[in-house]
């Protein structure tokens, strides 16, 4: 166990390498995949520290989906390259918002109380009575559920501002989304084989959620990186953006939590509460509709707004 | 008796597959060209990952937790050989264009 704090420090250094590295690279495709590098690792150190519903989501969401988001981005962003660099005023104060915020988190950490404040007993305690056997998830589907529910609400948000960077014109109609494919490529070899895998590897990852790390958002990002493999490799088209179905899977996450958020003051006498002994069979059902929704937002976040009619 | 050689089978493997990641890694770094590099970097995966995986299966728990290593290195396999084709292939484009 001795070697343990040399580990943990060349874990940490080379944290704030990547960090550096993705944060000064000169190119920005080498500063995206330094960020994803940067994702995994701290992944590995939740991990370390026992939060593994933490690492499932940094690795998931952190590396995987804002990595694809980043590139995309970046494909985006070829050809206007040169003339669109920020000011040397807008540099210095975004790197002096970005110090402040993190000489205040650095302040917060190291005035912590020892031991720190805990809510774990409690949460705990409690978990029978929502019948999940994981803490985290009984967090998030329980005790704070109305949290849980106005993160999908800012995922949704954020999912109509990428959508009104589209022209008027192409409002409702397909995003442009499409590569050179090879015919029998690898790529398509790669769809057919791993998309079955990794679909059903998503849906374990959010049914283990109950009692085991998982849950909802990455099982979603899981579903949602297969379903960009499979517009990558062409095997499917990018849906409109008016599509109803599509429509109704981006909300069917939030329809859910407020139907039974409502459902709460009759049958249990408050907003997004959950009758007694029915608790998990209802948790269940809204984390269904959020896993459909997480999944189909992420995928639109990187397709992008509407590119022409169709 | 055979938790000690099951221990010392893990340790084996875990140190030729560290080995191979060296390797890879290093031959990354300092090959010259794009598919020399993508050459490295199959044998950490492919090799590397393999005996680490080979070395953890006395560890855990049979036979789910065995199958569950072998499906991660099938899928490590099946993404980075795909990956390097397509790499390989936009390489053999630049170079005929």
């Amino acid at each position: 166990m001795n070697s343990a704090p040399i580990l943990f420090l060349t874990l940490a250094a080379l944290i704030v390498v990547l960090a550096g590295f993705a944060v000064l690279g000169r190119r920005q495709f080498a500063s995206v995949i330094g960020f994803v590098a940067f994702g995994l690792l701290l992944a590995l150190v939740w991990m370390i520290l026992s939060a593994p519903d933490v690492a499932l989501t940094e690795a998931a969401v952190g590396g995987g989906v804002t990595g694809a988001l980043l590139l995309g981005a970046c494909a985006r962003w070829r050809g206007y390259a040169s003339d669109t660099q920020p000011s040397v005023s807008t540099r210095v104060v975004a790197a002096g918002l970005c110090a402040a915020v993190s000489a205040g988190l650095i302040v917060v950490v190291l005035s912590l109380p020892s031991p720190a404040p805990t809510l774990a007993p409690a949460a705990r305690e409690s978990l029978l009575a929502t019948g999940m056997g994981n803490a985290v998830t009984a967090v998030l589907m329980a005790y704070r559920a109305l949290d849980t529910m106005l993160e999908k609400v800012v995922l949704l948000l954020a999912l109509v501002a990428v959508w009104s960077l589209g022209r008027d014109s192409s409002w409702g109609g397909r995003p442009d989304f499409s590569f050179p494919i090879e015919k029998n490529g690898p790529l398509i070899f790669l769809a057919k084989v791993l998309i079955p895998v990794g679909t059903l590897v998503g849906i374990n990852l959010f049914w283990v959620g109950a009692d085991k790390p998982g849950g909802a958002f990455a099982g979603g990002a899981l579903i949602a990186a297969m379903g960009l493999l499979a517009l990558f490799a062409g095997v499917l088209r990018p849906p409109s953006i008016g599509n109803f179905r599509l429509r109704f899977a981006l909300v069917a996450g939030i329809v859910a939590f407020l139907l039974v958020g409502f459902l709460g003051f009759v049958w249990a006498d408050d907003f997004l509460a959950y009758p007694h002994d029915m608790a998990k069979p209802i948790i269940v059902v809204i984390e269904v509709a959020m896993t459909l929704s997480i999944a189909f937002t992420l995928v639109m976040l990187v397709v992008g707004p509407a590119g022409r009619k169709s | 008796m055979m938790t000690w050689l099951f221990n010392i089978f893990t340790i084996v493997m875990i140190s030729f597959g560290a080995l191979f990641f060296l390797a890879g890694t290093a031959g990354l770094l300092r090959f010259p060209d794009t598919l020399s590099r993508l050459h490295a970097l199959t044998k950490a995966d492919n090799l590397g990952l393999g005996l680490i995986i080979l070395g953890l299966l006395p560890q855990i728990d049979w036979p789910f937790g065995a199958l569950k290593l072998g499906l991660v290195w099938v899928l490590v396999l099946l993404t980075g050989s795909a990956a390097s084709q397509i790499v390989g292939r936009k390489v053999h484009e630049e170079k005929n264009s």
